[in-house]
């Protein structure tokens, strides 16, 4: 009975620290993650850019690139292929065929940044560094006319650059038909 | 509704194909074996076929043991359903980001069995290892949680029957294109889903007062990455971990993937990694580029989440062929906004309307299977389907949806689908 006493006593601030989750209603399961932890998965990036990682490229950088690793999808200038079109169609969307591209329809340019940082090349995603999605970004850009041919682009320039298609975006309006 | 086997050409008693690969092995040997067993099914994968096992005879297959017991460790369908699979289309460009369909026009009930779900990958399906795949939850919460998937199922769990459906089901352009059900609005499943609720798990890492999205991302390829409204997520999304019964699917997001009900399928993010809690959404690819729906006048809607009531006829549907004298009329509705209150079907191409029976459960935002018995008189005739939801919204015509919509905008068409009856029974697309 005495040694049961003490075995208690001896375990109470054990138990109070394991059942502090408990004691505010929650599980406990699972761990925290670390800073380094989070960093290494904290990939996307908001129109705004504001987790835009350092690095630079130049659009003649991202040519280079662009004709390795993108062309044979994508063709040598955007025009399309196996992938989706990048270039061209601005001024299309209002007509019979709308010609949606990177030029004429996304609304914001750091939204590339993350999209090829995360998914492309397509066989081989994740791959590119910093400086390589930057100079791919820059490519691409130009080849839509919105920036110039000595233009590099970084989490400062990157944010600044206007997509026509910016304000061509409505909320969901249904029921619309019936 | 399926043609009748044919009986066998050579009226040969046939055997099995595990008969005849024996046999032919043991006499001829090498590509000969091969030959001959062509010769005598038609082709490997045709099971052997041959007259009626009616009375006054015994039936063969009663005259010796089946196959043994466990000798499937895990159970196929019969050889003779074969053809009973996806709906893979021919001639695409690339199959890393495509998709395939449920054969709905094959199957009976309301639950979709886990090898005919529809697909729509990004990046391909990944061979994840559930013991290695971490989920994390970060962002605007008071307390970051990485999660193994044997800690996620410590979590209190819950059930549901949901249909998920792909957004571009069909597009707008295509719709002329398809021959059957399946080709026409394939692109949608229903399963019973086995998880946690999102909620339990927001409550748990404590939501900051600002968050006001949650950005799900997927572990494949892609990084399948779309936001989603913070209210949807302490509603009824859940954490999914299992589809009738076992273990998700690789197609479906082994090991964990999110499930929003009545939300287009496409933001029930598979194979989830990452959860981030924020208070603007990613605006992701998947959220401008994709996934927003071009009007006339060349604005895209945006952050069109809800699948809006449909019904398909799946029999008798396009490329089937009845006879006269009784058919019933079958198919599947369903609503992202909720229960299924009616079904009316129309066998004189939309001229007069009369109530289906519907097929009980009928649930929330979940396949609702609906019959009505019909007797064909032999003339050509169009039939269809409109679907009523619990808000009292019914289902529109192309006509009426393109009024507004016009043609480009791909996403959300839940049009009613007009099945064609030419006087040989011949059912085809009344689009066409």
């Amino acid at each position: 009975m005495a040694t049961s006493r003490l075995l208690r006593l001896l375990s109470l601030p054990l138990a109070l620290l394991a059942s502090s989750a408990q004691a505010e209603g929650r599980f406990g399961f699972g761990r925290a993650p670390s800073p380094e932890e989070i960093a290494g998965w904290n990939i996307d990036i908001d129109r705004d850019g504001r987790k835009l990682p350092p690095g630079r490229g130049s659009v003649a950088q991202g040519k280079a690139l662009f004709e390795a690793q993108c062309a044979g999808c994508h063709g040598t200038k955007g025009e399309g292929g196996i992938g989706d079109r990048l270039a061209g169609g601005q001024g299309s969307l209002a007509t019979p065929k709308p010609v949606k591209t990177v030029g004429s329809f996304w609304p914001y340019a750091p939204t590339l940044y993350d999209y090829i940082h995360r998914a492309m090349p397509m066989n081989a995603p994740q791959s590119l560094k910093p400086d390589e999605v930057y100079a791919l970004v820059a490519y691409l850009l130009n080849l839509n006319g919105l920036v110039p041919d000595d233009a590099v682009m970084d989490a400062a320039t990157l944010p600044k650059v206007t997509m026509p298609n910016r304000d061509g975006f409505v909320p969901d309006p249904r029921p619309d038909a019936r | 509704m399926r043609d009748e086997a044919e009986p066998g050409a050579n009226g040969r008693t046939a055997r099995s194909r595990r008969q005849i690969l024996a046999a032919g092995t043991a006499l001829v040997g090498g590509s000969l074996a091969g030959r001959a067993m062509a010769a005598e099914t038609g082709s490997v994968d045709t099971p052997p076929q041959g007259p009626p096992q009616g009375p006054p005879d015994v039936p063969r297959w009663m005259k010796e043991p089946g196959a043994d017991v466990g000798s499937e460790p895990y159970g196929q369908p019969s050889p003779y359903e074969k053809d009973v699979i996806r709906n893979i289309p021919k001639g695409g460009k690339q199959y890393t980001s495509s998709a395939s369909r449920t054969p709905l026009q094959d199957l009976d009930g309301i639950i979709t069995p886990n090898g005919l779900f529809y697909e729509r990958h990004h990046g391909g399906i990944p061979a994840i290892d559930p013991s290695a795949h971490r989920l994390m939850i970060h962002g605007l919460v008071e307390r970051p949680l990485l999660l193994t998937m044997d800690e996620l199922r410590r979590f209190p769990t819950e059930s549901h029957i949901y249909f998920l459906e792909c957004s571009g089901n069909p597009g707008f352009e295509v719709i002329k294109q398809g021959r059957t059900a399946s080709d026409l609005v394939g692109l949608a499943s229903c399963c019973e889903w086995t998880g946690v609720r999102l909620k339990t798990i927001l409550d748990e890492v404590g939501v900051k007062p600002e968050a006001r999205w949650v950005v799900a991302e997927g572990a494949d390829a892609a990084a399948l990455t779309r936001s989603v409204p913070l209210e949807k997520c302490l509603d009824d999304a859940l954490l999914v971990f299992s589809q009738n019964g076992e273990r998700l699917r690789p197609q479906q997001g082994y090991p964990v993937r999110l499930l929003l009900p009545g939300f287009e399928g496409n933001m029930s993010v598979k194979w989830l990694r990452r959860l981030n809690v924020v208070a603007e959404p990613a605006y992701s690819r998947e959220e401008t580029a994709k996934y927003t729906d071009s009007m006339p006048n060349g604005t895209a809607r945006q952050f069109t989440f809800v699948m809006e009531a449909k019904s398909i006829i799946t029999r008798p549907s396009g490329t089937q062929r009845i006879a006269k004298g009784f058919n019933e009329i079958t198919g599947l509705a369903w609503s992202g906004r909720g229960r299924i209150t009616g079904v009316e079907v129309s066998v004189d191409g939309g001229a007069t309307w009369q109530a289906a029976r519907l097929q009980e459960p009928v649930l929330n935002r979940a396949f609702t299977r609906f019959r009505l018995p019909w007797s064909w008189d032999g003339q050509a005739a169009t039939i269809l389907s409109r679907a009523t939801d619990q808000t009292g919204y019914v289902q529109p015509s192309f006509a009426d949806l393109t009024a507004v919509r016009g043609m480009k905008s791909f996403y959300h068409n839940n049009a009613i689908v007009p099945w064609r009856i030419a006087t040989d029974g011949e059912v085809s697309n009344g689009y066409v």
